[in-house]
């Protein structure tokens, strides 16, 4: 095998800047193809789950942003849409589903009870947010929030997506 | 000897077909169902419970969210069974709206009922296409209270807000269209051979069983019981209007399509009915902004669009409900799946929770 030696420090920062380009610009290329075709799990907990499906149905057409995949696996998405109330009991099961998804995954909390709660805060069976159990990306208010709010949350990710930076400059 | 065992599958509480987070427990001998037990909790958001530290009014948004899908009918169960407990006559003009809302409501839920059948069985086309009339009805609801979904338009003593000028010429646009809507949908669906044949004869109830149980709503009109509690004990001004009650004969899963289907035609006349005879007037009765019924209790039920919906409240006589209940058609609807389903196949199964129509938000409560 043969070993080839770099003779000076400019070509190894060559190489370097080279595999970096690359590295780069395929970055990009991936953001911008998981930006564009999130495929969202169909799980719907409550009332969210009917704008949910008004989002995907013809008036509000979510697939006009290319996010109309709904899978009923969660093996096939890598978009958790939490819409509605989550309960203690319900609490598990939706925590396995997301472990089931392959990575890079994301989460929405759409409507009031996801984002804290909502109306059901204070009862004994509700989990007052599902950021107590899961890490959301997007919130999404409104109980339940209107097909609009649910596709412009999703554009929202999809900036998220694309400017990686932009959410970790926070932590 | 060839020795074979059953085995036990769960369906759900992630599953599209269940309508909400519904677990089904099947005991399979090869295809054929054993045992369907379904388990349910999994939205029990204690709601009865929430009701004792909430004053009557912060209550109705919560009636709201028990039937997600048909929340004019919640409303107007609630705040029939308050004025009842304080004894307020509600302004003509807000009866006849009430009816307005709580018919293009139960028009609104069958086309879900219609849309989500569809997909159940496999016609994605089918959701489409209920989702896109029911549209217009929330356009129309938006229009009156600026919300699709959970309302709270009916108050105690009659309605939030007078109907806006757009709204009649509205909804008459509507109402021409509707017919044509519907005859669409029985080309699209009724006619539909494979439909056709995995609901006829598939989970029978009979009309016996289906009495026993407490079935109520089109599941047992379906089954050929004449009951209707807007004929039996009509409740605001439903005697006033010309409608039929559509009944079943064998009490399979394509009666209980079928049923529904016609229920929408009747809904359409009645709102049509209401339109022409309502009157000018006042929206609101005087109510005072916080309530204390006199001690005692009291029950009022209505027809939602799953059957039965009945409040039974207890006073205390303070301003808080002492125990509050809900009569749930879809929770009481649903007991009878296990029954229905033991013999048939896998697919029949999704048939039969589809056209049962239960919705987990009210089974769990």
């Amino acid at each position: 095998m043969e070993v080839t030696k770099r003779e000076t420090q400019e070509e190894q920062d060559n190489e370097l800047l080279q595999k970096n380009i690359i590295l780069t610009s395929l970055d990009t290329v991936l953001k911008w193809a998981r930006s564009n075709s999130l495929w969202p799990l169909s799980s719907g907990l409550a009332c969210c789950a009917i704008e949910m499906m008004s989002a995907a149905a013809a008036r509000f057409d979510l697939s006009r942003f290319g996010y109309e995949v709904f899978r009923a696996s969660p093996r096939q998405a890598d978009l958790l849409i939490v819409a509605g109330t989550l309960t203690w009991a319900m609490a598990g099961p939706l925590k396995r589903l997301y472990e089931q998804m392959p990575e890079p995954k994301y989460v929405i909390a759409m409507g009031s009870c996801a984002n804290s709660g909502g109306p059901f805060a204070d009862s004994y069976s509700v989990v007052p947010g599902v950021d107590k159990i899961l890490p959301v990306d997007v919130y999404i208010p409104g109980c339940p929030p209107r097909p609009e709010a649910l596709i412009h949350g999703m554009l929202e990710l999809k900036r998220k997506i694309k400017n990686p930076e932009v959410a970790r400059r926070k932590s | 000897m060839l020795k074979t065992e059953t085995f036990t599958l769960n369906m759900g509480p992630q599953h599209p077909s269940t309508h909400g987070v519904l677990q089904v427990v099947l005991e399979l001998d090869g295809e054929t169902v054993v045992q369907a037990i379904p388990n349910m909790g999994y939205l029990h958001r204690g709601i009865e419970k929430l009701a004792e530290s909430r004053t009557y009014a912060q209550f109705i948004p919560y009636t709201d969210r028990l039937d997600y899908v048909s929340s004019m009918g919640n409303n107007l169960g609630y705040c029939q069974t308050v004025e009842k407990m304080i004894g307020v006559t509600v302004p003509e003009r807000a009866e006849y709206l009430r009816i307005i809302m709580t018919e293009l409501n139960r028009i609104a839920s069958h086309l879900i009922f219609m849309g989500s059948l569809a997909i159940d069985l496999g016609a994605s086309t089918g959701m489409m296409f209920g989702f896109r009339s029911r549209e217009r009805i929330l356009d129309l609801f938006d229009m009156v209270c600026g919300a699709r979904q959970t309302y709270t338009y009916i108050r105690f003593g009659g309605v939030s807000a007078d109907i806006p000028a757009e709204f009649i010429p509205a909804l008459e646009r509507f109402l021409t269209d509707f017919p044509a809507m519907l005859d669409e949908y029985h080309r699209l669906l009724t006619g539909n051979e494979i439909l056709y044949h995995r609901l006829k004869n598939t989970g029978v109830i009979s009309a016996q069983r289906a009495v026993e149980i407490g079935l109520t709503g089109p599941a047992l009109r379906a089954s050929g019981v004449d009951y209707d509690i807007r004929k039996v004990e009509p409740y605001g001004i439903y005697d006033r209007f010309d409608f039929n009650v559509p009944l079943g004969q064998v009490g399979d899963c394509w009666d209980r399509y079928i049923i529904r289907m016609e229920e929408m035609k009747q809904s359409a006349d009645i709102v049509a009915q209401a339109l022409s005879q309502m009157p000018e007037g006042t929206i609101m009765a005087s109510v005072p902004k916080v309530l204390k019924p006199p001690a005692g209790e009291v029950y009022h039920s209505i027809e939602n669009p799953r059957g039965e919906l009945g409040y039974y409240i207890v006073s205390d006589g303070g301003v808080n409900p002492y125990r509050l209940h809900v009569r749930r058609p879809s929770f009481i609807n649903l007991q009878v799946l296990n029954e229905t389903c033991q013999g048939l196949l896998i697919g029949d199964v999704v048939a039969i929770l589809a056209t049962l129509d239960s919705l987990m938000g009210e089974v769990d409560c």
